[in-house]
C-alpha cells in the first residue's frame, strides 16, 4: 500500500515525489513510457543527442535571488543553485514584418525597444507591467479573464499588442486567439521579467537530477508501468490497474496525465467530454549545422516569428500546418561559461502550429513524405526572419503531433493541455488530484511547481 | 531542549531549506519573511522538518508562531522540552 501514487515521471510528476518521499511517504511514480521526462525528454538519433522541448527555461533569476518560481522550486526539492547550471540567454527577438523587438534577461531592453519603435506607447507599457506586478492570487475568476481585453484597455497599438502576446502565447497558451489573464501573467513574469537559461548539457540534466534526488530519498520509479484503470469504491480512488494487469494499491492518486486523460481512466466514468480537450499542438523541425548559428550571422537565442501584422494562435484552417508563425530556437546562441565550452555542432530548432487529426490521418507512406515536405515549408517560412542556414544542414529530425501523443498520450498531442484549467487540482474523486499541465503551470519550471504544490496541498497536510 | 538547542534545530532546517543562505547574520527579532524572503511554501517545510526530524506536531491555526527565530523559540520551548 502506497501512500501516495503518482502517474507520470514528466517534471511534475518528479517534483511531486522528490516532496513526498523526502518527508517519508511510500511513494510509486508509474510511467508508461521506457523513459522519463514526458513532454520534456530526450533520445538519441543518428550518434547524436536531441531534446525533445528544451528551448529555454523560462522563469531564469540569477543566483541569490530569493523571490519567483526558480528559487522556490530550487528551495522546495532542496536543490543548490548550481544543480540545474543554467547558463543565460544571449538575447531574444520577436520578429514581425517591418518590425522587431529584442529582449533579454533585464526588462529595460525591452522597454527601450518599445521606447525606440513604439514611442507612444511607453506608458502605457509601463501601466501593463503594474498591472502584472500586483496581480497575485490565482483564484479562479480572476484567473480566467480576457487577456485581449485587459490589453485593449491598457494599449493602444493593435500591432505591439500582437507582437507581445506572440512569445507569451507560444510558450504557454492552451487557449486559442485569447489568453487567460493570469495565464498571461505567469507567462509574462516568466519570459519578460525573468527570462530565458539553458543547462549546456540540455534537459537531460535536469531530468537526471531529478531522479536522482528521487531515489535518493527512497522514492520508486517504475518504467513501462503504463496505468489502465483507476480503481474507485464510492468517492475515493483505491489503487490502479496497469496495462500488464498487475495491481497496485494506495491511499492517493496524484495523476499528471491530463485532466480528461485521467478522467477516462477512472472506473466509473463512462464517457468524458472530448470538446474540452486542447487543440495546440506542434511540429518540431530540428537543423544540425555544419557551423554555429552566429557564423553566419544569427546570433538570437530565440526569434518569435510572425509574418503579418495580426498573429493568429488557433490549429491551422485547412492544412497539416501553419507556418505564418513559428519559433525559431538556437541552442548555441546561450553565455555557457568557461568550463562547459561550446556545443559541439550548430543546431536550429523551429517550431511551428500543426493540426493533430490531418496527422495521425496520413499513412505511413504519405506521413513520412509529409514530415519532409513540411519539414522544408517550415524552414523556408523561418529563413525570411534568420539568416537563411540551408546551405550547412548535415542532419535533420522532425517530430509531430502524433509523435507527441505516442510518448506523453495526451490527447491530440495539445502540449499545453486543455484550455480550461483546474488550478485546485481537484477531481470528482476525494483523493485523486491533478498535477502538471491541466492543473494550470505549463513549461519546465512551471510544471515542477505545480508537482510541487499539488504535493504540499494534498498530499502532505494528513 | 534549551532553547538554545531548539535555535540550533530551527537554524539546521533553514540551512537545508535554504543552501544558497548566509544565515550567520540572521536577526532573531526579525521575520523569516523579510529577511530571507521565506513564504507559505518555506513555512509549509520548517513544520515538516519538525515532524520529520523531532516528531513535533504543529497545528495549522498556529503556523504563525514560526514567524520570527524569536517567536519560534519561544513556542516550540515547552513543545519540545522533554525532547
Ligand atoms: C516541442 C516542445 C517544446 C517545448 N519547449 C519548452 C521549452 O523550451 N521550455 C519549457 O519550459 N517548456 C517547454 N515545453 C513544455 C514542457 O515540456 C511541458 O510543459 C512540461 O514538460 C509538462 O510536464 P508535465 O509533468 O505537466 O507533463 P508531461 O511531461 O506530459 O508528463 C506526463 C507523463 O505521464 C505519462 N503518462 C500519461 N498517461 C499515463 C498513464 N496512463 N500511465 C502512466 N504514465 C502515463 C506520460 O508518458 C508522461 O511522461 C515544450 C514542450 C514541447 C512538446
Amino acid at each position: 500500500m502506497y501512500d501516495t501514487i503518482i502517474i507520470g515521471a514528466g517534471m511534475s510528476g518528479l517534483a511531486a515525489g522528490i516532496r513526498l518521499a523526502y518527508y517519508d511517504q511510500k511513494v510509486c511514480i508509474l510511467e508508461r513510457h521506457t523513459t522519463i521526462g514526458g513532454l520534456n525528454s530526450f533520445y538519441r538519433m543518428n550518434g547524436r543527442d536531441y531534446d525533445v522541448g528544451l528551448h529555454a527555461v523560462t522563469n531564469f533569476t540569477p543566483k541569490g535571488e530569493k523571490k519567483g518560481p526558480l528559487a522556490r522550486m530550487l528551495r522546495q526539492l532542496r536543490f543548490k543553485w548550481e544543480d540545474f547550471s543554467l547558463s543565460p540567454q544571449i538575447g531574444s527577438r520577436i520578429a514581425f514584418p517591418g518590425c522587431s523587438l529584442d529582449f533579454d534577461n533585464d526588462i529595460r531592453l525591452l522597454t527601450a525597444e518599445i521606447a525606440d519603435k513604439f514611442p507612444g506607447q511607453v506608458d502605457n507599457f509601463q501601466s501593463l507591467c503594474d498591472k502584472i506586478v500586483d496581480y497575485d492570487d490565482l483564484d479562479q475568476a480572476t484567473f480566467e479573464i480576457s487577456t485581449r481585453n485587459v490589453l485593449k484597455e491598457t494599449i493602444s497599438d493593435p500591432l505591439l499588442i500582437e507582437m507581445l502576446l506572440c512569445p507569451l502565447m507560444w510558450y504557454g497558451n492552451a487557449r486559442e486567439d485569447d489568453m487567460d489573464w493570469g495565464q498571461f501573467c505567469i507567462m509574462f513574469r516568466s519570459i519578460y521579467l525573468e527570462g530565458f537559461a539553458r543547462p549546456f548539457k540540455g534537459v537531460r540534466l535536469i531530468l537526471k537530477n531529478l531522479v536522482r534526488k528521487f531515489r535518493g530519498v527512497g522514492g520508486e520509479l517504475k518504467l513501462r508501468r503504463g496505468v489502465a484503470e483507476i480503481k474507485v469504491d464510492g468517492d475515493r480512488a483505491v489503487g490502479v490497474t496497469l496495462d500488464n494487469g498487475e495491481e497496485i494499491e494506495g491511499k492517493r492518486i496524484l495523476s499528471s496525465a491530463g485532466r480528461l486523460e485521467t478522467l477516462r481512466l477512472c472506473e466509473d466514468v463512462s464517457e468524458v467530454d472530448v470538446r474540452q480537450s486542447g487543440q495546440l499542438t506542434f511540429i518540431e523541425s530540428i537543423s544540425i549545422l555544419d557551423r554555429e548559428p552566429s557564423k553566419l550571422g544569427n546570433d538570437r537565442t530565440i526569434v518569435f516569428y510572425n509574418d503579418s501584422e495580426k498573429f493568429d494562435w488557433r490549429p491551422p484552417a485547412d492544412d497539416l500546418c501553419d507556418i505564418r508563425t513559428g519559433v525559431i530556437c538556437s541552442p548555441n546562441n546561450y553565455e555557457y561559461g568557461p568550463e562547459d565550452g561550446k556545443l559541439d555542432e550548430g543546431v536550429v530548432r523551429i517550431t511551428t502550429i500543426a493540426d493533430f487529426d490531418r496527422w495521425n490521418n496520413l499513412d505511413e507512406q504519405k506521413y513520412k513524405i509529409e514530415k519532409l515536405n513540411w519539414y522544408d515549408k517550415s524552414v523556408e517560412s523561418a529563413v525570411r526572419f534568420v539568416p537563411d542556414f540551408r546551405g550547412h544542414v548535415v542532419d535533420t529530425d522532425v517530430f509531430t503531433p502524433t509523435t507527441i501523443r505516442r510518448f506523453t498520450w495526451h490527447d491530440k498531442g495539445a502540449v499545453y493541455g486543455a484550455p480550461d484549467k483546474q488550478l485546485d487540482g481537484t477531481t470528482h474523486l476525494s483523493n485523486l488530484f491533478l498535477c502538471g499541465t491541466d492543473q494550470g503551470f505549463v513549461g519546465i519550471v512551471g510544471s515542477l511547481i505545480s508537482g510541487i504544490s499539488m504535493a504540499n496541498q494534498h498530499c502532505l497536510r494528513d | 531542549m534549551s532553547p538554545a538547542d531548539i535555535r540550533d534545530v530551527i537554524i539546521e532546517i533553514l540551512e537545508d531549506i535554504a543552501p544558497d543562505e548566509d544565515l550567520s547574520s540572521l536577526k532573531d527579532d526579525v521575520s523569516f519573511r523579510e529577511q530571507m524572503e521565506l513564504d507559505s511554501m518555506d513555512f509549509l517545510d520548517i513544520v515538516m522538518e519538525l515532524r520529520k526530524r523531532h516528531r513535533v506536531q504543529i497545528p495549522e491555526e498556529e503556523y504563525g508562531e514560526l514567524a520570527s527565530m524569536e517567536s519560534t523559540v519561544t513556542y516550540l520551548t515547552p513543545k519540545m522540552a522533554d525532547i
